[in-house]
């Protein structure tokens, strides 16, 4: 369970977005989990919150489908981390899923917003 | 699929980096190190339950519960060694007896024979008032191939002795002559070389020979050059025209090294000597061909009176000849394996059973505790395959040593005439029946102690001391299992009984002559150098004179066939001066000499024997011949004729001496004196000693291969080795000893079973025996008390066994010989063997019972 959050502008993540975050996160360059989940919550000016064992388990699953591929390496504080970084396989899918999610926000915003 | 690419380990130490991370950042935020490592961990969440759902997402969930169940079998195996080493050898000495006479089973029946549709192909005789199964001459073959209109074709084979001239001068080997399209008709092609073309049994074209693939190896290793060389087969030169496939067998000319041609010379309707076999026109059945080659018969019947007189078609298909004789054993053997694993595993099952009781704790426990019906069912399952694939493994390793085993039992020459045993082994047709029972074995295994769970309670378990419920599932079902252990172990020992009992009867059958200190050997001399009437009788002068001299003999003589071999060499005869009523008269005929009725012991009813030289045409018949044709007379002075212009005086009737095989009924037969037609130069000498006559037999060849070194000494016995391993003999021995050894087995283990039982019952019952005891029951009474449970048991056993043993004895019928299915002696032998082993099996716990001391027995829980 996550643990509650003081903040209540935070939205928990929609299923399947998480997947498409990460994607997205290491376009910059490969990352290691921590990493990862600072970025998104950065990024998403602190509403999106990620709940770190479920970020472990989707960093699993994507591997396993080898949109990812992961590798132990030290990080700029000089600690030992399994950095992911994105397969020509996992970019493929960022396009697609972008598209995806981009025909999807359009089509919620006409609704919502006429 | 059941691989994992990355350890929990792994997983694990990526959170615990994450962690430091975090604390790392949230430290260069302003936090202290202790509340930066806090917030880290809070902000994280359930880190533990992220290691899990990783921990079930990665590994299959169900194969883990598998592995840990059959840990925990293991375990358990282990606590319980003497348990699960009983289990396992009484499981794998019931699955090898089966696989391994299955196996023999495979090879004789299941496997098709070695040609093109095997089932299509039959065998055909001549049936003569002597039986059914005789041979056809080979004008008549002729006229059955013109006239039959149900036949792709039809071919005839004998099998043929030849003698082989080699350096060391003529050598006997075992051959078989056959007509042209024989191997086309079997659909069977030689590997090297050609088959015999269409025509190449006219006289005038060169004499040819296959070889089997095994004389190819063994004579001429495996030379590929041998094609076009000749060999030398009595007497006439043969050309080596091919090899036939290693695979190819065919038995009832076997064993045979050289497959000739035979040469269409014969024009005599009355010289029998030939076996047909006929490939059926696709659509004709089998029905249809049977009745139209009767048809062809019988109207060659009316052609010829004179030789085809009674000479009826009899056709057979091909795979019952091959196999005929040995399925009664076969199936009898396989069906004793069968009772046997039967008993072993019910053995095995309520062994199992009294293990679950004594676990009930433990399953009642896991059930509170949590486990699922599915989970504990499965950990049952787990054990159950688990002693089951050791009790397998083991099982087919004896399996196969009991196979070896087997096949050395089965005598050399046996052993040739069963050709389909070449293909012997675990075999996939095996291995697929042993893994059934396997299956069926571990279903039994899984579900007994299951179905005792299934009706418990959990509650009830955890409470040990609620035991009504249980003993009565107990008594429902162990005590049902020991009744039909004692049923299956009743039946076999009824069919051991019975088999020993028949093959007693056949050793000591009236062969009338007395089979002890005889040695026998085989003569066959050169044609060319015996060419003569005279040379031949001196060569069999000699024999006996030379025979004679050796220390120890008593007496000699000549005959030109064995008793107990087959009843072949048969003729037809008249008796001069009396009507001949259409009744054809055939009787077996042996030449002998003066001295071969001394040699056998033979018994006189009238008249004398031979003289050393008869002068006039005499003749010594056999009591079944003087029976049959001239019954209430005095045949001595009577005439009989084999042909018309030579009547033969009848100067004596002996006994009838076995001809046929053991089992045969027995015959008339005629013996006339050798040598006044001494045209044979092959024939068999027989010298009584007064030593030992196995060491006899040496000497015995030693002495005729100095008087000429040219000739071929085979096939030396003694009598009582002739008797001991003919096919009749082995074929009643081996369903003998093997079923007795399955009764034997089954009976330890019914046995075993009674006395578990009872047993257990006895330790469940420690308390109520105590109670009873303090209540002043006597010791006698206690002893009552078990042993009327016990006896109860038995007796049903005994009488279920009954019954089922005359059902299974009656099927039995075809190999019994001189004994009833119901033999009296027999099934009241066995019942009370099996009543008192089993009294005394039980007399052990009602002991125990017995001597128990009331106050302990009440304190007991």
């Amino acid at each position: 369970m996550p643990t509650q959050n003081e903040s209540e502008d935070r939205i928990a993540l929609l299923q399947g977005t998480l997947d498409l975050l990460i994607l997205k996160t290491l376009v910059m360059g490969p990352c290691h989990g921590q990493g990862i989940a600072r970025s998104i919550q950065r990024q998403s000016e602190q509403v999106f919150f990620v709940d770190h064992g479920s970020l472990y388990l989707a960093l699993q699953r994507l591997e396993d489908k080898k949109w990812l591929s992961a590798k132990w390496g030290v990080s700029e504080n000089n600690r030992k981390a399994r950095f992911y970084s994105l397969t020509a396989k996992g970019r493929e899918q960022l396009v697609q899923k972008a598209s995806e999610w981009q025909r999807l926000s359009r089509a919620m915003e006409l609704i919502l917003g006429s | 699929m059941f691989k994992r690419r990355r350890s929990t380990q792994d997983f694990d130490d990526e959170i615990k980096a994450h962690l430091a991370l975090e604390a790392d950042e949230l430290r260069r935020e302003g936090l202290t190190e202790e509340e930066a490592y806090r917030r880290a961990r809070a902000s994280f969440g359930n880190a533990q339950a992220a290691r899990e759902r990783f921990y079930l997402k990665g590994r299959m969930e169900w194969l883990d519960n598998r592995i840990q169940d059959l840990r925990f079998a293991l375990r358990q195996l282990r606590k319980d060694l003497g348990f699960a080493l009983t289990a396992v050898l009484i499981l794998a000495l019931g699955l090898s007896s089966s696989v391994a006479i299955f196996a023999f089973v495979d090879a004789a029946l299941v496997k098709p024979l070695p040609y093109q549709e095997p089932n299509r192909l039959v065998m055909l005789f001549e049936s003569i008032p002597l039986g059914p199964r005789f041979h056809l001459s080979y004008p008549d073959y002729l006229d059955w191939k013109r006239q039959n209109t149900v036949f792709r074709s039809l071919d005839v084979f004998e099998p043929f002795g030849f003698m082989m001239k080699t350096s060391d001068g003529l050598r006997q080997t075992d051959g078989a002559r056959v007509s042209s399209g024989f191997f086309r008709t079997l659909g069977v092609k030689p590997v090297l070389g050609r088959d015999f073309y269409d025509g190449e049994d006219k006289p005038e074209t060169p004499r040819t020979t296959l070889l089997s693939y095994a004389a190819w190896q063994r004579r001429y290793g495996s030379d590929p050059k041998i094609i076009g060389q000749p060999v030398v087969l009595d007497g006439d030169t043969y050309t080596i025209v091919g090899v036939l496939p290693r695979e190819f067998s065919f038995s009832p000319a076997e064993p045979a090294d050289f497959w000739s041609i035979l040469k269409a010379t014969s024009t005599c309707r009355g010289c029998h000597g030939l076996y047909g076999v006929a490939r059926l026109k696709d659509g004709v059945t089998f029905g249809a061909a049977f009745a139209n080659i009767k048809a062809v018969a019988e109207n060659l019947e009316k052609m010829y009176p004179d030789s085809n007189r009674d000479q009826k078609a009899y056709m057979l298909p091909l795979a019952e000849v091959i196999t005929g004789d040995i399925r009664p054993v076969l199936v009898v053997m396989l069906s004793g394996a069968g009772l046997l694993l039967l008993i072993a595993a019910i053995n095995v099952a309520s062994l199992l059973l009294v293990r679950a009781e004594s676990r009930r704790r433990e399953v009642a426990v896991r059930g509170a505790l949590g486990a699922s019906q599915r989970r504990l069912a499965l950990q049952f399952i787990t054990e159950g395959v688990l002693l089951t694939t050791i009790g397998s493994v083991l099982g087919l390793a004896m399996a196969q040593q009991g196979m070896h085993m087997l096949t050395l039992l089965i005598p050399k020459d046996m052993l040739a005439a069963m050709p389909f045993l070449r293909g012997l082994g675990l075999n996939g047709h095996v291995l697929l029946f042993a893994g059934a029972l396997a299956i069926a074995a571990a279903a039994l295994f899984a579900l007994t102690p299951m179905a005792l769970f299934r009706v418990m309670d959990i509650r009830e378990g955890l409470t040990e001391g609620s035991r009504s419920s249980s003993s009565t599932l107990w008594r429902r079902f162990g005590a049902n299992m020991v009744v039909v252990e004692l049923a299956t172990a009743m039946v076999l020992l009824v069919g051991a009984g019975l088999l020993g009992k028949s093959f007693y009867k056949l050793l000591h059958t009236d062969t009338g002559l007395q089979s002890d200190h005889i040695a026998t050997v085989h003569i066959q001399a050169e044609s060319e150098k015996y060419n003569k009437d005279e040379l031949r009788a001196a060569l069999a002068h000699e024999v006996e004179r030379r025979v004679q001299a050796l220390p120890g003999v008593q007496a000699v003589g000549i005959t030109t066939k064995l008793p107990i071999e087959d009843a072949d060499w048969t003729s037809s005869f008249t008796i001069p001066g009396r009507p001949d009523n259409d009744v054809h008269k055939e009787v077996a005929v042996r030449y002998v000499t003066s001295g071969y009725m001394n040699t056998l012991k033979t018994r006189l009813i009238s008249g004398r024997y031979f003289a050393a030289e008869e002068p006039a045409k005499v003749v010594i018949v056999n009591q079944t011949l003087a029976k049959q044709y001239f019954p209430g007379e005095d045949v001595i002075g009577k005439r009989i004729a084999f042909d018309s212009k030579n009547p033969l005086l009848i100067i004596g009737a002996i006994n009838d001496i076995q001809e046929g095989q053991l089992d045969a009924k027995p015959r008339g037969a005629a013996y006339m004196p050798f040598y006044q037609s001494p045209y044979f130069n092959g024939f068999v000498v027989l010298a009584r000693t007064s030593q030992d006559e196995s060491s006899m037999l040496s000497s015995l060849t030693a002495t005729l291969h100095d008087l000429d070194k040219g000739m071929a000494l085979y096939n030396p016995m003694t009598m009582e080795q002739k008797i001991h391993d003919a096919p009749s003999t082995y074929l009643h021995r081996s369903s003998a000893w093997l079923v007795a050894g399955f009764a034997l087995m089954a009976l330890a283990l019914g046995v075993v079973g009674l006395y578990g039982v009872i047993a257990y019952s006895v330790s469940r019952r420690t308390r109520e025996i105590g109670v009873r005891m303090a209540l002043g029951a006597q010791r006698r009474a206690v002893y009552g008390l078990v042993l009327r449970q016990a006896g109860w048991l038995t007796l049903c056993g005994l009488v279920i066994g009954l019954v089922c043993s005359i059902g299974a004895a009656v099927s039995l019928q075809k190999l019994l010989y001189g004994v009833q299915a119901w033999d009296a002696i027999t099934l009241a032998g066995v019942a009370v063997l099996l009543g008192a082993v089993s009294m005394v099996a039980s007399c052990l716990p009602a002991h125990r019972a017995a001597s128990l001391n009331p106050t302990d027995a009440l304190r007991t829980e």
